[in-house]
């Protein structure tokens, strides 16, 4: 009987794993032919890094169980630190692999940091409270980062934090041969576009290892005791701060490295870019693909990244069918009466209800 | 004297705040649902109110009126099409429906009255002179101040005195209780609709005279800012609500005077934050305890 | 095991259906190419039908802006289309919600429609993450109202119809030094908006060099752009007698209800994003009175009014701001461009953008928005704006 369990959680996991591998095959031989048209190649980096936001976010809304809407601002961390560390290392790795790869672990270890900064005080928060807080905590970086002004030459970086206003790039003093690459409300600009399809892919495989892998060891089933019941779990002597802010900051740290990969992947990016609305749109992947659900926030994901492109044809009453499209998708996965009504088109299928 | 007029125009502000506040506050206690659409029906109370008056030519207090009630029928329609059909469905596929209506609602007025803001014309227009001319209060702030204080002391009566107030109470501590106590659950649910939408069509009124602007997003950062002064006051508290609004506002002009305009709203959160952390639930909100 | 099951259908639906979604719009636009071909057959050898592109904002807080450069561009393709000229185009508009990753989705759903010139995108950042793709592929692009000079900076086929922001605030700052000297300014920008802030960094940057006082200096963001009373009470007590404005329309219409309510009257000084203010629906004129704006582009005088009169009746009644003027005149400098380098609508994008490359520098164009516009190799515009002031609910050139 234990057996049997044990392979089962296997055999999902696996085979979220060959499915993204799959996704990750089809695409690239399809690109290779020429069959696949730019506006789909042009969304391959962004869907992967929009699918680990969604997984590394149901990390913490599904598995943790606390409702985060300040997502965004750990990848707005996490995209602003990486493009500085790219920029900052043109000349000295000239590998373009190499370098995203340490802007994504530069991006993942600030938003470790933030999301630690974050996480310490506010875990001992709940429920609404919580999600209050990590929204406030999101808009707060985006006016902090829209302060921000970076350059780098020679000398090193030279950061301005523009309080009052008033201050532009030529105040930070630059050499002839440095490069400005944080202007304040402007953003980043002229960056050099390293981002390809292939690191999305490792990241959205390295993203799923680690929270699989977290969601299946002792700790995570520590989590999602905590999440059960949060009581009971204190009461066997679980520490469920520690275990709280594990998960959260394991979080933000994805987040980081996926949002350093968006950020790499545009020449121009302004910190407005990573507002509640972004948030808003990631929690709606998690909501919509499962709670917990890690290869249906995959899914969810990369279907809700196409969905908006695939309705052009509607001009003007695009986003107005896209609401219409989100709001029928909700009633019709989450009420029962239609529930009960698909489980009965599928015969012998009832117990899968919850997945659907 | 400079004080004095950042405090008013903190506390007017605040006023709109709270009122948008009490209807976010009235729908989350009892129905439980953080409903992210309640910015859009002021937008809507916004145009409606400003058709009425701009193309039909009518007086204010009609076209608020009307606006009252479109948006009434409004917020009962999309409960009864949106949410009531989730009503057992766990509370994030609510909020993320709600944030769908919350889209179809600004898209459909992008559709209806075009991109272009139009400048709203206040309900009243002047303002009073104080000390000699030092101090000037427009009197959309004060009326803003009156109506909020009214509708909380209004709101405060209804909810623990009228049946309709009691039921509701009921309907919030526990649903199924409420039921076997033969209290229509759906139709209170549907009432607190109607109510916090009404009040979100009020809200529009004066939050559109106070800015003198409106346009199909005009609803969202209101909205998100009421969000957070109703949890910052105690979510599902209507003294709460009231009190978290006013302090949002006050807090706002003030960080914007005397600190930096550049980061006023991260002033407003960083405040939050630490209230929260030093009262876990909100100012006025209660710690319910859990058992076991 | 029927979990699993689901998740392997579901995969691969998601594939096949992207797979399919790839090629159905790839057919699509075979097809609607097919057409124009046709088209072009019908009416004559020689007219050459393009296929012109245009991003902007259509949904969401900056559709104003967006929609107007659509709406503009359409309506000089109209035109054009119905005129004899050898030159006609093809157009789509697409939305970007003013977003950079939309806006790069945006343009890679024009490329496979087949585009061949790009007046576009709107908004700076959106317009900044397609210049660099434009730039590595070699498609022309022309914006008409992005005017962060990063737009253009090193990409030698990017250009722009509005004026560089530095260049606005320069304007102002000389303009104001020269009629009012003793003027002590007070300057309200929105900060998390780089053509707020560019402005204001150009502008504060001049005056101080010429002398003059800047008093205070009021911020506001997006998210606070509602409530103006701090500022303005900021700026009144510091004695500021002109206030500087280099915002949009839509908030600066709030500002002067708010400084008229207040009791503050300054002289208020805006740049080109003021136009538009007197046409906004509900606003009284009367608040704008002594408002004095430098803009190339007034929909309220004369020479425009056979374009204002078009745009309104095309557009349900909506006037048409400086975007819509600016996309409209960008059409008619792609065409004109086009011409004199004897373009034919078989070349591939990127012949059309090294051919109009060539000929942009040399070019000198009379539009909506300038007199004798021509372009240097950074792709700057080079015109002169006016300065009006409002009296009565109208533009009048200032008394000298």
């Amino acid at each position: 009987m234990k057996q049997r369990k044990i392979s089962k959680t296997n055999v999902v996991n696996f085979s979220t794993y060959l499915g993204m591998v799959i996704f990750f095959l089809v695409m690239t031989a399809l690109s290779k032919a020429g069959v696949l048209n730019r506006s789909m190649t042009g969304l391959l980096v962004p869907i992967c890094c929009y699918m680990s936001m969604a997984v590394s976010l149901n990390l913490t809304v599904g598995i943790l169980g606390e409702l985060s809407l300040g997502h965004a601002g750990f990848m707005s961390v996490g995209a602003f630190a990486g493009v500085i560390a790219s920029q900052s290392l043109l000349d000295v790795v000239p590998s373009a692999g190499l370098r995203l790869t340490i802007a994504m672990i530069v991006g993942a270890l600030f938003a470790t940091v933030a999301g630690f900064i974050v996480g310490a005080p506010v875990l001992r928060l709940q429920g609404d409270y919580l999600a209050i807080v990590t929204l406030a905590f999101g808009e707060i970086i985006k006016e902090l980062v829209t302060c921000l002004i970076v350059g780098h030459d020679e000398n090193g970086l030279h950061i301005l934090f523009n309080l009052t206003g008033n201050k532009t790039v030529e105040d930070l003093g630059l050499s002839d041969t440095g490069i400005a690459i944080i202007k304040g409300a402007q953003g980043t600009a002229s960056v050099k576009t390293i981002a390809s399809f292939t690191a999305g892919f490792i990241l959205v495989m390295v993203t799923l290892f680690i929270v699989l892998n977290l969601k299946h060891s002792r700790a995570g089933r520590a989590i999602m005791a905590l999440r059960d019941n949060r009581i009971a779990t204190s009461s066997i002597g679980i520490n469920t701060t520690k275990y709280k802010l594990m998960a959260f900051v394991t979080s933000a740290a994805l987040a980081g490295a996926a949002g350093a990969l968006y950020g790499l992947n545009y020449s121009s990016l302004q910190a407005a870019k990573f507002n509640f609305n972004t948030s808003i749109l990631v929690l709606v992947f998690v909501v919509l693909g499962g709670l917990g659900n890690i290869w249906g926030s995959l899914v969810a994901a990369a279907a809700l990244t196409i969905l908006p492109e695939a309705l052009r044809e509607f001009a003007d009453y695009r986003m107005l069918v896209y609401a219409i499209v989100l709001i029928l998708v909700m009633l019709a996965t989450h009420n029962p009466t239609l529930q009960s009504f698909f489980a009965r088109l599928k015969p012998g299928k009832k117990e899968e209800k919850e997945a659907a | 004297m400079e004080f004095l007029s950042y405090l008013i125009s903190g506390i007017s502000l605040g006023s709109i705040y709270a009122i948008i506040a009490l209807g976010y506050t009235m729908v989350y206690g009892i129905a439980k649902m953080l409903n992210f659409a309640h910015g859009d029906i002021i937008m809507i109370g916004g145009y409606v109110s400003f058709c009425s008056m701009y193309y039909l030519n009518l007086p204010p207090i009609v076209a608020t009126l009307l606006a009252v009630i479109a948006c009434t029928v409004l917020g009962i329609v999309i409960e009864r099409l949106a949410y009531a059909p989730l009503r057992s469905a766990p509370s994030l596929a609510v909020l993320i429906t709600a944030i769908g209506v919350s889209y179809f609602l600004q898209n459909s007025a992008l559709l209806i009255w075009k991109a272009a803001a139009k400048t709203y014309p206040p309900v009243v227009a002047g303002a009073v002179q104080l000390f000699n001319g030092q101090l000037t209060i427009s009197y959309i702030s004060l009326l803003t101040i009156a109506a909020c204080i009214v509708i909380m002391l209004a709101l405060t009566t209804f909810v623990s005195k009228s049946k309709m107030g009691k039921a509701m109470r009921a309907c919030s501590e526990d649903k199924g209780a409420a039921q076997l106590m033969g209290i229509n659950v759906n139709s209170t649910i549907s009432a607190t609709f109607a109510i916090g939408s009404a009040l979100a069509a009020i809200a529009g009124v004066l939050l559109c005279s106070f800015n003198t602007s409106l346009m199909p997003t005009t609803g969202s950062m209101p909205g998100i800012k009421a969000f957070t002064a109703a949890v910052f006051g105690g979510i599902g508290s209507i003294p709460g609500a009231f009190l978290g609004g006013l302090l949002l506002g006050i807090i706002e002009a003030l960080a914007k005077a005397y600190i930096s305009t550049q980061l006023a709203n991260s002033i407003v959160f960083a405040v939050l934050i630490v209230v929260l952390l030093v009262k876990p639930a909100g100012l006025l909100g209660k710690i319910v305890p859990e058992k076991v | 095991m029927k979990k699993k099951l689901l998740a392997f259908v579901m995969a691969a639906t998601m594939v096949f259906s992207l797979a399919a979604c790839g090629s159905s719009s790839s057919n699509d636009s075979s097809s609607s190419s097919d057409s124009s071909d046709s088209d072009s057959a019908q009416s004559g050898d020689e007219v050459q039908t393009f296929k012109l592109g245009s991003i902007g904002p259509l949904t969401g807080d900056n559709a104003i802006y967006g929609q107007a450069v659509v709406y503009g561009a359409q309506l000089a393709v109209d035109e054009i289309n119905a005129s004899d000229s050898k030159i006609k185009f093809e157009f789509k508009g697409e939305d970007d919600e003013a977003d950079g990753e939309k806006s790069t989705n945006a343009y890679n759903k024009l490329m496979d429609w087949g585009m061949q010139v790009l007046v576009g995108p709107t908004t700076t950042g959106a317009s900044m993450a397609v210049a660099d793709v434009c730039n590595s592929e070699r498609t022309f692009m022309i914006t008409p109202s992005a005017s962060a000079v990063d737009v253009t900076a090193g990409k030698d086929n990017v250009f722009q119809v509005c004026f560089t922001d530095p260049n606005q605030g320069i304007s102002s700052a000389d303009y104001i030094a020269e009629n009012m000297p003793d003027a002590k300014i007070a300057v309200l920008y929105r900060n998390d908006d780089a053509y707020s802030q560019g402005i204001h960094d150009t502008f504060v940057k001049e005056a101080t060099e010429k002398g003059m006082s800047v008093v205070y200096e009021g911020t506001f963001t997006n998210d606070t752009a509602t409530d103006f009373s701090v500022q303005l009470s900021g700026a009144q007590s510091n004695g500021a007698d002109l206030v500087f404005m280099p915002i949009y329309y839509q908030p600066a219409s709030i500002v002067l209800a708010q400084a008229k309510a207040m009791g503050y009257a300054p002289t208020f000084f805006g740049v080109d994003g003021m136009d538009g203010i007197l046409t906004m629906e509900g606003f009284d004129p009367s608040l704008a009175e002594g408002l004095m704006l430098l803009t190339p582009f007034s929909a309220t005088v004369p020479e425009t009014q056979s374009f204002v009169e078009a745009y309104t009746a095309a557009n349900d009644g909506v006037t048409p701001n400086q975007f819509a003027a600016d996309a409209y005149d960008g059409v008619y400098i792609v065409k004109e461009a086009l011409e004199k380098a004897g373009c034919t609508a078989d070349m591939s994008s990127a012949d059309i953008c090294e051919a109009l490359v060539a000929q942009m520098t040399q070019i000198s164009y009379s539009g909506l928005t300038g007199k004798d516009m021509t372009w240097n190799a950074e792709g700057q515009v080079s015109k002169a704006p006016t300065a009006y002031v409002i009296k009565g609910g109208e533009y009048v050139l200032p008394e000298a």
